[in-house]
């Protein structure tokens, strides 16, 4: 087995027993990396020159006997978090250049747990998309099917995995945007509960709705970073100071006598009958290990993706104000006046999703209109909160498809946003009530296209999701088929 | 046809805290450009803010003092906007569930005491600044003011002419001084103004269309902005036209308000609660703790100054129109016991003294406690008044203590009836002539014997023992 093919904790377990170094795990890495880099296009920059100080670094410490839960681990970051010194571009010709003079809490952490940072990973421009094909810098493809999308809007770092080209990465969620490509990739990918992972250094696309989150090819290697992450920022207002467990607690145990809710809004027509099966085989193999699986009802489950729609954008349309080319990023040339550079700028420095998203939000926010759309929605994602509160006294877990459909093609769906959006169905209810979601492998499409499977938890319950991941994964143990690269 | 104007303030006054609101920055005054300034208050991307406690804190204290109601629960929103001086596109500032609401001030005016209705106080971040130079096509952005914390403070349009207008607009500006929550410099920005103002003919209840009044950076400025605006108006509607809604600018130099130029008016904010920023909770125990810090407020302070010590109202006018002035007035009162005397050298001597050199009482070389003590040496008879006026210079000058500087130079009035007797028979053998005229019934020339004495002993004669000694003597 190659290094490269190694999970976080298999790698770590190498790394500290001395049988290999980080040194060698890294180039072990780019090698691997060199060689499916140009097929898969995952990473937008490299981060090769500080990846092997870091190394040498992690090598150090390792012999005097200093080692982190992530030490001399590589990993991947989604290019939307801020790297200090490091272009940080979100995909976007805006930040084509931006290099942020501080690191986000995440990186922070990451780094003060000995991870090696390989490169930035390739996203739909600030987020927006469903399919990592609104990235400036070219589309993502799946490594199961180079032909397919990888997910997105965190495309290259769900591939980036798939490829095994780096151990784990960081994601982002807003609308799904872990949990999306990481079923359609066949990797596991959380969504923390909304507060529980800084979003400080993370470029906002949505606040109320962003969540920064790990991507790891087992469950195990979830609950690792998971435990580095996780905890309390004084940055962030809306950071959460509650407890945080250790994740590795939940792993290995059984969800005997659980009750696991099968939301029927979530088994609607339209679902994929092969992504269908593999979630409800994944279902049964919990009955069988003694789970009760009991039907619940989110009635407001149809409003998700209106009420996301509308509330994303809003908030999307004022945070991407700031890249007016006044103090940093792109700045057209030689406007005549002020308000010619803003056009200008913002004409030629965002794509054709983020403009049409901004107006979205501009419209949903001016008055007139306010009342209509965004209090309305509002108060809508009130009610879709309420929903979860009441089935969570029915139930531990709730039990959805990820997606509708396994990967679709190239192309397919970029020039109709609502089929695009709506590739995001199953995720968006997470994040307007700000819940835990994760999505955990569990089986494949006649294709080889791989399914996932979500479990939604309550808040701060992460736990929860790790251990029916840990569960599953044991019951249906991960194929080893690979993506033939 | 008679007409009403009908006035509503907003102020927004900068508040004293070291750091800025949602970040760690200084708010220092004129720093050079964008050195006081953070990744935060920059709007680079990916940060967030984090409220600064203390703002809350002093806004509190101004909604105590116009007795306000404070929400127990308020909101920040993005006020949204394009502007090179706002990092963000979007100014935090609070709109649909603001800090306080429903208070009011009462205000002095010619006409005697008025109540003006205050909407509203709510918490914001300031703008940053541009810089413009003529020679160049570009301006310059200065960032060091962006995040420095503001309240907006929103007046019911109960105001009804200019004079009522600079009146409130004193009242604010004295409560924010007194609270220490604002240093009130109106040339620095720390306390500005804008006006909407509109008429209406009296007795009608419906408004008038509003103009709204900006770049007035003095209480006079705002007077006469007013003023004008007022007849304006006046002119315009009598003549059968229509008032414009507008935003105006005063002119200082020519005397005039002049439309904005162009775009504005069509701003459309799109305010909507700040996602980054979580409810504001302000509980009964937070606000009674900052209640007890709350000083005696500018007005009651007046009122009991005149009461407990039995001044006039100018004088506790004078006397409170700086809380130093005021605390250092009632220390002196206090311990020299003699409180109109105490007024009178405060107002009078001390006052001039220090103004000769624009210092307030902040800085005053003298202590309150000096001062009593040299009050209590007149009062005694240990020097005169006269002696005092000298003795107070010197111990300005010098930084000394009046016993200090008596022992020094003998100051110490003679209160010896032996030795001014002397001093006296003296006086009259040298001036036969005088005697006589003053026998014969010429009492006028009682002033040269005065005079007289206090050349011969330097003023220390004791004034009123000279009197009885000099009548004594002189009598026939
Ligand atoms: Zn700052």
């Amino acid at each position: 087995m190659e290094l490269y093919e190694l999970t976080v904790h298999e790698l770590h377990e190498k790394l500290v027993s001395g049988e290999t170094t980080a040194r060698e795990v890294l180039d072990a890495y780019y090698r691997r990396i060199e060689a499916v880099e140009d097929r898969v296009h995952a990473y937008i920059s490299l981060m090769k020159e500080t990846a092997y100080a870091q190394a040498e670094e992690a090598d150090r410490s390792i012999r005097e006997g200093r080692i982190g839960p992530l030490t001399g681990v590589p990993i991947a970051l989604k290019d939307i978090c801020c790297t200090r010194g490091f272009p940080t571009t979100c995909a976007s010709r805006i930040l084509e250049n931006f290099r942020p003079p501080y690191d986000a809490t995440v990186v922070a952490r990451l780094r003060a747990a000995g991870a090696v940072f390989t490169g930035k990973t390739n996203m739909d421009e600030f987020a927006m998309g469903s399919s990592t094909e609104t990235s400036y810098f070219g589309v993502t493809r799946n490594p199961w099917d180079l032909e397919r999308i990888p997910g997105g809007s965190s495309g290259g770092s769900a591939a980036a995995v798939a490829a095994d080209e780096c151990a784990a990465a960081i994601g982002s969620d807003t609308g799904g945007s872990i949990r999306q490509p990481a079923a359609l990739c066949g990797v596991v990918g959380m969504k923390p509960t909304y507060g529980r992972v800084s979003r400080f250094g993370l470029v906002a696309f949505a606040s109320s709705l962003d969540q920064i989150g790990p991507f790891t090819k087992d469950v195990r290697d979830c609950a690792i970073l998971m435990n580095v992450i996780a905890g309390h920022d004084p940055r962030e207002s809306t950071s959460v100071p509650v407890e945080i467990p250790d994740y590795r607690a939940f792993l290995d145990r059984s969800v005997e006598g659980w009750k696991i809710g099968i939301p029927r809004e979530y088994f609607m027509e339209g679902i994929d009958p092969e992504v269908r099966a593999a979630v409800e085989g994944a279902a049964r193999a919990l009955e069988g290990s003694g789970a009760k699986l009991i039907e619940v009802s989110l009635p407001h489950t149809k409003y998700c993706v209106a009420v996301y729609y509308i509330i994303a954008p809003a908030e999307a349309s004022s945070n991407l104000a700031r890249y007016d080319g006044v103090r940093y990023g792109f700045r057209a040339e030689d406007p005549r006046d002020l308000l010619e550079m803003y056009k200008k700028t913002r004409s030629a420095g965002f794509g054709a999703e983020v403009k049409r998203r901004i107006i979205i939000g501009t419209y949903v926010l001016s008055s007139g209109y306010y009342e209509a759309y965004y209090k309305k929605a509002s108060q809508v994602r009130a009610l879709i909160r309420e929903d979860f509160d009441r089935v969570f006294a029915l139930c531990d877990v709730i039990l959805t498809p990820t997606t509708p459909t396994a990967a679709f093609r190239l192309g397919e769906k970029l020039d109709d946003p609502i089929q695009m959006y709506l590739s995001d169905i199953f995720t968006i209810s997470a994040n307007l009530a700000g819940i835990p979601g994760i999505s955990v492998p569990c089986g494949f499409t006649g294709e080889g296209l791989p399914v996932g499977v979500q479990f939604l938890a309550p808040h701060f319950e992460e736990g929860r999701l790790i251990q029916i991941g840990s569960a599953l994964s044991t019951l249906m143990p991960r194929e080893v088929r690979r993506p033939r690269l | 046809m008679e007409y009403e104007p009908v006035i509503g303030l907003e102020v927004h006054a900068q508040l004293l805290t070291s750091s800025k609101i949602f970040c760690a920055c200084s708010t220092a005054f004129g720093a050079p450009p964008n050195t006081n300034t953070c990744p935060v208050c920059l709007g680079m991307p990916g940060v967030l803010p984090v409220l600064n406690r203390k703002v809350v804190e002093f806004a509190v204290k101004m909604a105590l003092a116009t007795n306000c109601r404070i929400n127990t629960y308020n909101r920040f929103a993005r006020k949204n906007y394009f502007y090179p001086d706002l990092p963000k596109g979007y100014q935090i500032s609070q709109y649909a569930l603001p800090l306080a609401e429903d208070g009011h001030l009462i205000v002095e005016t010619a006409a005697g005491k008025k109540r003006i209705g205050i909407t509203r106080i709510h918490m914001e971040e300031d703008a940053g600044k541009l810089i413009h130079d003529e020679h160049n096509p570009y301006s310059y952005v200065d960032l060091n003011r962006t995040g420095v914390p503001l309240i907006e403070i929103v007046s019911e349009p109960d105001i009804h002419s200019a004079e009522e207008a600079a009146a409130y607009l004193r009242a604010l500006h004295e409560i924010l001084v007194y609270l220490g929550i604002c240093d009130g410099n109106m040339e620095e920005g720390s306390f500005r103004c804008d006006a909407n103002v509109s008429l209406r003919p009296k007795g009608q209840e419906a408004f008038g269309t509003r103009t709204e009044l900006k770049n007035m950076n003095s209480f006079r400025n705002v007077q006469r902005a007013l003023e004008y605006e007022i007849k304006r108006q006046e002119y315009i509607l009598e003549g059968g036209g229509e008032i414009v809604q507008e935003t105006r600018l005063w002119d200082d130099s020519q005397g005039v308000t002049n439309p904005m130029r162009g775009k504005e008016e069509a701003h459309d904010y799109r305010y909507f609660p700040d996602p980054d920023l979580v409810t504001v909770h302000i509980d009964e125990t937070w606000i009674e703790e900052i209640r007890k810090t709350l000083p005696e407020l500018p007005m009651a302070r007046r009122e009991r100054l005149q009461k407990e010590y039995g001044l006039p109202a100018y004088d506790a006018g004078v006397l409170t129109s700086s809380r130093a002035l005021a605390d250092y007035y009632e220390e002196a009162a206090r311990l020299c016991g003699a409180p109109k005397i105490a007024a009178n050298w405060v107002m009078g001597d001390l006052l001039k003294l220090l103004n000769e050199e624009g210092k307030t009482f902040d800085a005053c070389p003298v202590g309150a406690a000096s001062l009593a003590r040299m009050i209590r040496l007149i009062e005694d008879g240990t020097i005169s008044g006269k002696i005092a006026k000298e003795l107070l210079q010197e111990m300005y000058a010098a930084g000394k203590e009046p016993e200090e500087i008596i022992a020094e130079r003998g100051l110490v009035q003679i209160t010896d009836e032996g030795a001014l007797k002397a001093v006296i028979e003296e006086i009259l053998a040298a001036n036969p002539a005088q005697v006589a005229q003053y026998r014969a019934g010429k009492e006028k020339v009682f002033g040269f014997f005065v005079g007289q004495a206090m050349k011969a002993t330097g003023g220390k004669a004791n004034p009123r023992l000279l009197n009885d000694l000099l009548k004594r003597m002189l009598a026939p």
